[in-house]
């Protein structure tokens, strides 16, 4: 398997990068230089990078979501309560449990509910599954090609049918959880509701799934060493790093908010200290600290930095032997911390379901009453904040939502900066494949931030 | 594992009859894209949910463009189109007829693509006012006052509903409409889904409202399973009586606002769903 370090050469990488619009590469180094990519492949949604480089100096960098806004927090209001969680699920397809759950935490903080610990469990199991499918699609099927050269995760299976076969298979595994706990599908699942569930899963259905959890641990070890033998660029970034924290355990479902520069708030105060603005070259809000309006990361390297100890023994140790440390700062080893998540959710899962005892009820029914109430998790590429202003009939008065893709955006900008200065040396077409590199370090959600992202460059 | 060979180096880069030879290469596999407009990729995932014939499938099939999942491209004209999302700009309008130009078939795939899809709540507001109420600046901001779906502007050869479409219907449209059959897939409605599954009726038995009557059949009638009354999410079924079912909620007890939202959600913009809800407006 070592072999699968072999990095892509300059010529491959080149060779691969497929513009829709044939750029103006290779041309002298005086003059103006424009590199184009109008669609970024293998991130959910539509973005776009444009770069302007002067005498070597990078004069502007802007990264774009061109997804055609939908309008989400527009048409909730006026909604009921019950109906808003399936709703905010249809903003993302790969992560829908980020946007059920949010917005039913958010539900019963207004109303007051306080659910049961087996349905919290449950809660957590399914949120394990998003993880896994999430995190195996995003590493395995979208970004591993990356570091081999490849266009897709096809090509791998051509050459390597049996790392393919596993990925799938483990995907399938998260997918697997997300149906037997969410009513019989994974995306948009319909078993999930404000205070509970509608029905809850039986023991034997869950523990039918902990032979191949057992498998899935190992399978997410052997996948996570074969990709620390890639080569990862040479680049690492004081990030300000932004997670949720839970006192008992790597924070999933909940917890406080706290940063590695001392923020530590209640989800209720997030929007106090955090921010989402509007610009004009991309639909997509930008999230930013307020004060300061410098970016922040969230996401999986940010909860592993912030929440190392809280890792089962066996996925720290996995991280070990991929020679990650407590603190990870290269934002292209996000495909390694992915995969060490992925062994704990692993192990979670089978961790829960053991312990699963089926419960008398279902949901936890409550009042509505005008009110406000808050709601976060960690969905796959980072916090997903919600929030909700409701009348006394519990209809949606205000919604504001915050994506992690939004809140990452410029981030991933300040990110693509450092890459591009550092890459100069590099033709058009390699310099553009390490920007989009770069960009599937997040996987930007894009459809998710429901507002527009292409990638252009410019040399002068 | 060894690094690729150079083989994808021909990836045509420019759009369109750059290199003609390449439209024509002795035809071996179908060639099928995966285009997405106004969505949120759900619908083409399950494509990529098809862990376990996913392997098999493109064994059989070219997959000759599919942002998603691959960087690769290849030239037009394609055998199938797969189209998700629906439209709400001008530009995708554009891009949707070129599309159609391109492709032998063109199948929607999902509720945004064959009735406008939950952004479709739109077509019932004011859109600038929607533009104020999420974006700073609404000047920034390019949007049509409508979200449709792709038959209202192009011809669409299939239909799959959902949201999101059933994973299972996919296999069968992709392998019925490549065998040159019709994919076997019914019209009739969730309530015929639940006599043949034998789950009992929530509306008779427990008085939970249910749009089930009035729903395609196609998602494994998965809500009544689950107690939950059917949202709808499949869109209207062939002989859907809206108004009849409307009633029916009201008597359970359903406030007319709550009747019209029940039928205004996934599948707003769809005849029949519309119909009602207007009804109730
Ligand atoms: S129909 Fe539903 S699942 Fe499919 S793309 Fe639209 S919102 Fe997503
Ligand atoms: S029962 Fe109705 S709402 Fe539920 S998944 Fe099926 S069609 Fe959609």
């Amino acid at each position: 398997m070592a072999t699968a370090a072999k990095t892509p050469t300059k010529a491959k990488a080149a060779a691969k990068a497929a513009p829709s619009k044939p750029s103006k590469a290779k041309k002298p180094e005086t003059g103006t230089r424009t590199i184009q990519v109008d669609e970024l492949s293998r991130v959910e949604g539509e973005g776009a990078l444009f770069v302007r480089v002067k005498d070597g100096v990078i004069k502007d960098c802007k990264f774009k979501i061109v997804e055609p806004p939908r309008f989400f927090e527009a048409f909730l209001k006026g909604r009921s309560y019950l109906e808003v969680p399936d709703i905010t699920a249809r903003i993302c397809g790969i992560c829908p449990m980020a946007y059920l759950m949010g917005a039913q935490q958010a539900m019963e903080d207004a109303l007051g509910i306080t659910i049961t610990q087996p349905i919290r469990d449950l809660r957590r199991i399914m949120y394990c599954g998003e993880w896994i499918e999430s995190h195996v699609l995003h590493a395995a099927m979208l970004h591993a090609p990356d570091f081999l050269g490849l266009d897709d995760a096809l090509q791998l299976a051509a050459t390597n049918k049996a790392v393919v076969e596993k990925a799938l298979r483990l995907k399938k595994l998260g997918n697997d959880l997300l149906e037997v706990v969410g009513g019989g599908r994974a995306i948009h699942p319909i078993n999930t509701r404000v205070g509970g569930f509608y029905k809850v899963p039986t023991k034997k259905a869950l523990r039918g799934m902990m032979d191949e959890l057992k498998w899935g641990i190992e399978a997410s070890i052997d996948l996570a060493k074969l990709f620390g033998t890639f080569t990862f660029p040479d680049f690492e970034y004081d990030y300000h790093c932004v997670a949720l924290h839970h006192p008992d355990e790597y924070a999933i479902v909940e917890g406080d908010v706290i940063s590695n520069r001392g923020i530590h708030i209640p989800v209720r105060e997030f929007h106090e200290v955090f921010q989402e603005s509007h610009v004009a070259h991309s639909t997509a809000l930008r999230g930013s600290s307020r004060g300061d309006n410098e970016p922040y990361l969230a996401g999986p390297n940010a909860r592993y930095n912030l929440n190392y100890k809280q890792l089962s023994k066996l996925a720290k140790q996995t991280a070990k032997e991929i020679g990650l440390g407590e603190i990870v700062n290269n934002p292209f080893k996000s495909i390694l911390v992915r995969m060490v998540e992925t062994v704990y959710a692993c192990e979670e899962a089978l961790r829960l379901i053991k312990a699963y005892e089926e419960p008398d009820v279902a949901y936890v029914e409550g009042r509505p009453r005008a009110s406000e109430g808050f709601g976060m998790t960690e969905a796959p590429r980072g916090v997903c904040y919600h929030s909700y202003k409701l009348d006394s009939e519990g209809r949606v008065l205000k919604a504001v939502i915050s994506s992690p893709t939004a809140q990452n955006q410029p981030q991933i900008e300040r990110d693509l900066h450092g890459v591009v200065e550092r890459s100069l040396d590099l033709d058009d077409e390699a310099l553009k494949q390490r920007c989009e590199l770069t960009i599937r370090n997040y996987d930007p959600c894009i459809s998710c931030s429901a507002h527009f992202l292409t990638l252009t460059m410019v040399r002068e | 594992m060894t690094a690729p060979s150079a083989k994808k180096k021909a990836a045509p880069a420019a759009p369109k009859a750059k290199t003609p030879a390449a439209a024509k290469p002795h035809r071996a596999k179908p060639k099928v894209a995966v285009w997405k407009f106004a969505s949120c990729d759900g619908c083409q995932l399950s494509l990529l949910a098809c862990e376990d014939e996913l392997l098999d499938v493109v064994g059989e099939i070219e997959i000759a463009y599919f942002l998603e999942a691959t960087t690769a491209k290849i030239d037009g004209p394609y055998d199938i189109s797969l189209v998700e999302g629906s439209i709400t700009t001008e530009h995708d309008l554009h891009r949707l007829r070129k599309i159609r130009q391109e492709s032998k078939m063109l199948i929607t795939i999902g509720a945004c693509a064959t009735s406008g899809g939950i952004q479709a709540l739109k077509n019932f507001a004011k859109v600038d006012d929607y533009i104020r109420a999420v974006y700073d600046h609404p000047e920034f901001i390019d949007t049509l006052p409508t979200s449709t779906p792709i038959k209202d502007h192009v011809p669409v050869d299939f239909e799959l509903r959902g949201c999101p479409i059933n994973k299972a219907e996919l296999l069968e449209a992709i392998s019925a409409l490549l065998n040159k059959r019709t994919p076997n897939i019914v019209h009739t409605s969730q309530c015929i889904e639940c006599k043949k599954k034998g789950t009992v009726c929530l509306m008779v038995a427990k008085g939970v409202p249910c749009l089930g009557p009035a729903t395609h059949a196609g998602c494994g009638n998965l809500c009544p399973s689950t107690n939950r009354g059917c949202f709808g999410c499949f869109g209207p079924s062939e002989a859907a009586n809206g108004p009849a079912l409307a009633k029916q909620l009201e008597k359970l007890g359903m406030t007319k606002r709550e009747v019209r939202d029940f039928f205004r959600s996934y599948n707003s913009n769809a005849a029949e769903f519309r119909k009602t809800s207007e009804a109730y407006d």
